[in-house]
């Protein structure tokens, strides 16, 4: 079995999120990179299927120069080989675009993706390269089992969970459950030493226009001082919430 | 040219959120200066979507439709749209909505943008706002293509009622195969869903273990809320995983949050900021969610919180 693992290059979560060029950029300043946390659950679980199944897991991402050592940090944690798609990543339908020629040059059966990226929260990639390649799809995704060309995931829908069989190829949107926190890798140094000789492959993008343009960023108004009620004047807040903020 | 706007119903039954994108779809039209036409896929009385303001209303009656399935129901609304010649399609944010809609935007060649929290500022170019970076930001953006697909953000523009009428016309689409077929489900019917609640009640590690939930449970069943709890109480096993939310887990875009027990992370804080009014009870009047938060009460949530259950018991029998 061919894996593809998608990986998307994201600010750590605890990331101050600025803008400048009059708010029509992100200010990566002082932001820390790190794989999609989404990603890193598919990348995990890609993992186990290398070794208990024998398959081999090759990662993708979409971007410039700065987003290799995301990819050599993916190396680390064990994948055999990367490739970097050298453009910028536009919109969910551009990289979608190009992640489809990659599929479809590598024949890769299975393609793991995350549910959606922490930093646009599209959730959009998966679901189009899915459509753009003709493979099935499951989003969602909490867990993955492969046998053959057979597939039994678990989608987690609003409310609970349903379990769906599919056949490669597949696209799956993944999320924690595919493997669990504890379950995740961190590098080691003999990994990282391996990473650095494995290869890393930069291919030339296809033609691929974007379809959306974020063109300018805000942030939330900054919000009035919280109101403290005393623990002892609980009707004090049943009363504030009913007559000022009118929500019960 | 019409906005089109998918309505999901569950059993038959319009979620609350079919009449809030059919308000917003309508706001749009009314921009526009067209008409909205709804699909809706085996419902119920789709004519009582004309109360808030869809013209027509496309009634897909399909048993191979009566479990959701991706490919299926993006195939019904792509075909809809289609035949409606739309400019526009308004899709909600469920996870079976938005789990169609990439399929959707492929098949109809359109532009899509997700979390979207406000009517268009422009039509041409069409210019809506989203949220990005887990709610730490929002970003006004453009849609390019022909057609446009919204997926509107739950709550967070309301209900409308028009009091208008809607005509219905049978809808019967070509539905093609799909590789994935559903085998099991597994769902709480009983339960409000953390996507669909007005308000949410979550609880953290200041609860001290699992079996203290009942706490929670009660406060939530006075406010027919939905329970939700942070990401290490879901790790520790305390709580299933579909109720962890914030950064890496559901994002919560309920009127009310009510937060007990939890510091106030900023990964947690960034999956709810998007919830209109947060309400935190915690011993630590350091806690950072006291500066996140709207009202707080710096207290036991093992004394304050029964004691604000009977409180909100008794207001909800004086004002039902
Ligand atoms: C990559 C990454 C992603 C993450 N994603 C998420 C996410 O999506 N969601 C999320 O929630 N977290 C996430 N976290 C974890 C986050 O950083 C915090 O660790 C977590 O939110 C803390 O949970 P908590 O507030 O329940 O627990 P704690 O931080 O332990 O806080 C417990 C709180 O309870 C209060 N308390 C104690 N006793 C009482 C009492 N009797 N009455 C009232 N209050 C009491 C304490 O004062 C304290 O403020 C993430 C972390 C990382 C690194
Ligand atoms: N630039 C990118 N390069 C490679 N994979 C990506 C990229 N952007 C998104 N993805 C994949 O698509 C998933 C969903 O991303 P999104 O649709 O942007 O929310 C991510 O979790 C990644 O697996």
């Amino acid at each position: 079995m061919k894996i593809l693992v998608c990986i998307s290059h994201v600010p750590d979560t605890t990331s101050k999120i600025n803008f400048t060029d009059n708010d029509s950029k992100f200010d990566t300043n002082g932001v820390q990179y790190v794989i999609n946390p989404n990603d890193e659950f598919g990348l995990t679980r890609a993992m186990w299927f290398k070794e208990k199944q024998g398959a081999s897991v090759d990662v993708v991402n979409v971007g410039g120069a700065e987003t290799e050592p995301t990819l050599r940090k993916a190396l680390a944690i064990g994948a055999d080989a990367a490739i970097r798609v050298n453009t910028e990543a536009t919109d969910g339908y551009a990289v979608a675009k190009q992640l489809a020629k990659v599929v479809k040059d590598g024949g890769y059966d299975l393609v793991i993706a995350g549910r959606e990226s922490i930093d646009y929260n599209g959730g959009m990639v998966p679901g189009m390269l899915a459509s753009m390649t003709g493979a099935n799809f499951v989003t969602n995704c909490i867990a993955l089992d492969i046998e053959g060309t057979n597939a039994k995931a678990v989608r987690e829908i609003d409310g609970g969970k349903e379990t769906v069989s599919t056949s490669l190829p597949l696209v799956i949107g993944g999320q924690k459950g595919l493997v669990e926190e504890s379950d995740l890798r961190i590098p080691n140094m003999r990994g990282i030493m391996m990473a650095r000789k494995k290869p890393l492959t930069v291919l030339e993008p296809v033609d691929a226009k974007a379809e959306t343009k974020a063109v300018s960023f805000e942030k939330p108004a900054p919000k009035g001082a919280v109101k403290l009620v005393d623990a002892d004047n609980i009707d004090e807040l049943v009363n504030l919430l009913h007559n000022e903020a009118k929500v019960i | 040219m019409s906005v089109l706007v998918y309505t999901e119903s569950e059993k038959g039954k319009f979620k609350k959120a079919a009449f809030e994108v059919v308000s917003y779809a309508k706001a749009i039209a009314d921009k526009m200066g067209s008409d909205v036409t709804a699909i809706a896929i085996n419902a119920n009385a789709p004519e009582s979507l004309g109360n808030y303001g869809a013209s027509k209303v496309l009634n897909v009656s399909d048993s191979s439709l009566d479990v959701f399935n991706a490919k299926k129901y993006a195939a019904a609304i792509e075909t809809a749209a289609k035949k409606e010649n739309a400019s526009v399609v308004v899709i909600g944010s469920s996870a079976d909505s938005r789990y169609l809609a990439p399929l959707l935007a492929v098949g109809l060649e359109a532009g899509y943008v997700s979390n979207v929290v406000d009517t268009p500022s422009n039509l041409s170019p069409f210019t809506v706002k989203r949220t990005a970076f887990t709610n730490k930001a929002f970003a006004n953006t453009e849609i390019h293509t022909d057609i446009k697909i919204v997926g509107l953000s739950n709550n967070s523009f309301g209900l409308v009622e028009t009091g208008g009428s809607a005509t219905v016309e049978d809808f019967s689409p070509a539905i093609p195969d799909s590789g994935v077929r559903v085998e099991s489900v597994d769902k709480a019917t009983d339960k409000v869903t953390i996507a669909d609640a007005e308000v949410v009640v979550s609880g953290g590690r200041g609860l001290k273990g699992p079996e203290n939930w009942g706490l929670i449970e009660d406060l939530a069943e006075v406010l027919g809320a939905a329970t939700a709890c942070s990401k290490p109480v879901s790790d520790l096993g305390w709580r299933p995983h579909s109720e962890h939310v914030g950064q890496t887990g559901k994002p919560v875009a309920s009127n009310l949050y009510i937060a007990i027990g939890i510091s106030g992370a900023i990964q947690h804080l960034a999956g709810i900021n998007s919830s209109k009014v947060k309400v935190v009870i915690n011993t630590d009047p350091e806690a950072p969610f006291f500066k996140a938060a709207d009202y707080g009460i710096v207290g036991d949530a093992f004394e304050v919180v029964p004691k604000l259950t009977e409180k909100l018991r008794t207001f909800k029998a004086q004002n039902a």
